[in-house]
């Protein structure tokens, strides 16, 4: 499993296919987020800034226990609390571990025109590569899930790298390994899947009717799973999103606009040859010049009513 | 237009024109090339023409700026020039006569024939399409002012008009090649009154006149 961290099954802006005769026989790579589990402790968060050398400036309370309030270029994951009144009255804490999914179909990957900037192993993890990142942000454009953050010192964009590094050498990240209640767990999909299952199972039996697993179709599954007790209104937990796709109008910009733009540019300059080729040149002859000298001579003749200012 | 006759040339293009002209056109193409390089994979080794990726996009909105500003100093001066008429109707409905080199069947064309207005109108659409748009993506100073969708949709609308402008320009460079001596009145400024006289012939009849009526050299 650790090489597949370094076979490369997509790049970005990169119209050939990466050399892709290895693929990822042992299974492909997820983590398992299990909001039923978490207690908002933040180790995650924590581990997160101490394996990938990041510290965050201090904020401020924004009067929510979110902190930071939002993600940024230096804080990679941020726990979100949502407080739910469930229809018999009760609080419900809702609270979800964000940061970036590893969509199967990335967007930000879709919307990136630098090539190799954005890479997709063949374990599932999506990375940026930031020597090769030009500073457009046009991966937050392309992103359904608003992860990406650029920072305003080194115009490169920065997100979780699903601890890649540490992948690569068969260790699980480093939020997984600070994670107190088992909430976190890492491994390959198959068995996240069959983890969440069982976990689900349990939540049913508990009441929890609507408990489900968060894989969402709309962008070929993800690499960061959830369990939710809601399954059926993720939007409850702090806005992640029902349905999410790339966007159409990302679709459009980077799927069809891209080719037929450049050929009927091609087109039009092929054209102009070929009538250079075919018809030729428009030019004046000694004709048009005695014909002007006479015009030129003679008075004006009965000028056209054209408007002139 | 002033009288512009000396001689045996005919002065097309004012000093002053011909600059704005060039400002803008060089700013084109330097925008469109570093453009085209984040449009498509296939052209991103134009980057190297700017110094790399990150330079490309750093330089890229403010050379758009340049066209932006460029054109509109260039449209002040000839935009009463390029107001449509119904001759260039008549002329568009004859585009056959008109790429086939059969310019004696056309209208009597003024100072720009209804291709160039055209062209200018398309220009101008264009470039303010680019400019709303490319100020919602700029992201170093702007972009964070927009919501995500927004952004979204002003990258689309920023990659359609560049799209529309850059081809429209290939078909304006090729119209320059084609009607020959066209290059040298927009880099030189004259052209020779047998020129006018064949592409231009109502705007020849009024540059005559003013030379007659007023007095001066020839």
């Amino acid at each position: 499993m650790p090489l597949q961290s370094l076979d490369i099954v997509r790049r970005s802006a990169t119209t050939l296919p990466p050399p892709g005769v290895r693929d990822a026989a042992t299974g492909q790579v997820a983590k398992l987020i299990d909001t039923t589990k978490c207690i908002g402790c933040k180790a995650c968060q924590v581990a997160c800034m101490e394996w990938n050398d990041l510290r965050d400036e201090i904020g401020t309370n924004v009067g929510v226990y979110d902190n930071p309030p939002d993600l940024t270029d230096k804080s990679w994951t941020v726990m979100r609390f949502a407080e739910y009144e469930n229809p018999n009255g009760n609080l419900e804490w809702l609270i979800r571990k964000d940061g970036c999914m590893h969509c199967e179909d990335p967007g930000c990957l879709k919307a990136c025109p630098a090539p190799g900037a954005i890479v997709q192993y063949a374990n599932g993890i999506v990375d940026f590569q930031e020597e090769n990142c030009i500073g457009c942000g046009y991966c937050i454009a392309g992103c359904p899930f608003d992860i990406p953050r650029i920072s305003k010192r080194d115009h490169k964009v920065y997100k979780c790298t699903l601890c890649s590094d540490r992948v690569a050498v068969g260790l699980e990240p480093a939020c997984i390994k600070a994670c107190p209640t088992g909430a976190l767990v890492f491994g390959t999909k198959e068995d996240m899947k069959e983890h969440a299952a069982d976990r689900i199972e349990d939540l049913k039996s508990r009441g929890f009717e609507n408990a489900g697993l968060y894989d969402p179709a709309g962008v070929g599954g993800t690499h960061v799973m959830y369990v939710l007790h809601h399954l059926d209104q993720p939007q409850l937990y702090s806005d992640l999103p029902k349905d999410p796709q790339i966007s159409p109008t990302v679709h459009l910009w980077k799927g069809v606009t891209k080719p037929v733009a450049l050929a009927v540019m091609g087109f039009t300059a092929l054209a102009g040859f070929f009538h250079f080729i075919r018809v030729g040149r428009n030019e004046t002859t000694e004709h048009d010049e005695e014909a002007a000298a006479k015009g030129q001579a003679q008075p004006t003749p009965p000028a056209k009513p054209e408007k002139r200012p | 237009m002033s009288s512009n006759v000396s001689g045996d040339t005919i002065v097309r293009y004012t000093v002053g024109e011909r600059t704005h002209h060039w400002i803008v056109a060089l700013a084109f193409i330097l925008a469109a090339f570093s453009g085209l390089a984040m449009f498509h994979p296939a052209l991103f080794w134009l980057s190297d023409l700017f110094g790399g990726g990150p330079w490309t996009r750093v330089l890229h909105p403010f050379l758009g700026l340049v066209m932006v500003i460029g054109f509109v100093l260039l449209a002040a001066r000839v935009q009463s020039d390029n107001r449509m008429t119904p001759a260039d109707w008549q002329w568009l409905k004859q585009w056959r006569d008109v790429v086939n080199n059969r310019e004696e069947r056309l209208p009597e064309v003024g100072r720009f024939n209804a291709g160039q207005k055209l062209l200018f109108l398309v220009l101008a659409l264009c470039l303010a399409g680019l400019f709303l748009s490319g100020f919602v993506i700029w992201r170093a100073y702007f972009a964070f002012y927009f919501p995500i969708p927004v952004i979204r949709l002003a990258a689309l609308v920023h990659a359609v008009c560049a799209f529309v402008l850059i081809t429209a320009i290939i078909v304006h460079i090729y119209a320059g090649i084609w009607v020959k001596s066209s290059v040298s009145a927009i880099t030189r400024g004259t052209v020779s009154p047998g020129w006018a006289w064949k592409h231009h012939r109502a705007w020849f009849r009024e540059v005559i006149s003013a030379a007659r009526s007023r007095p001066g050299p020839n």
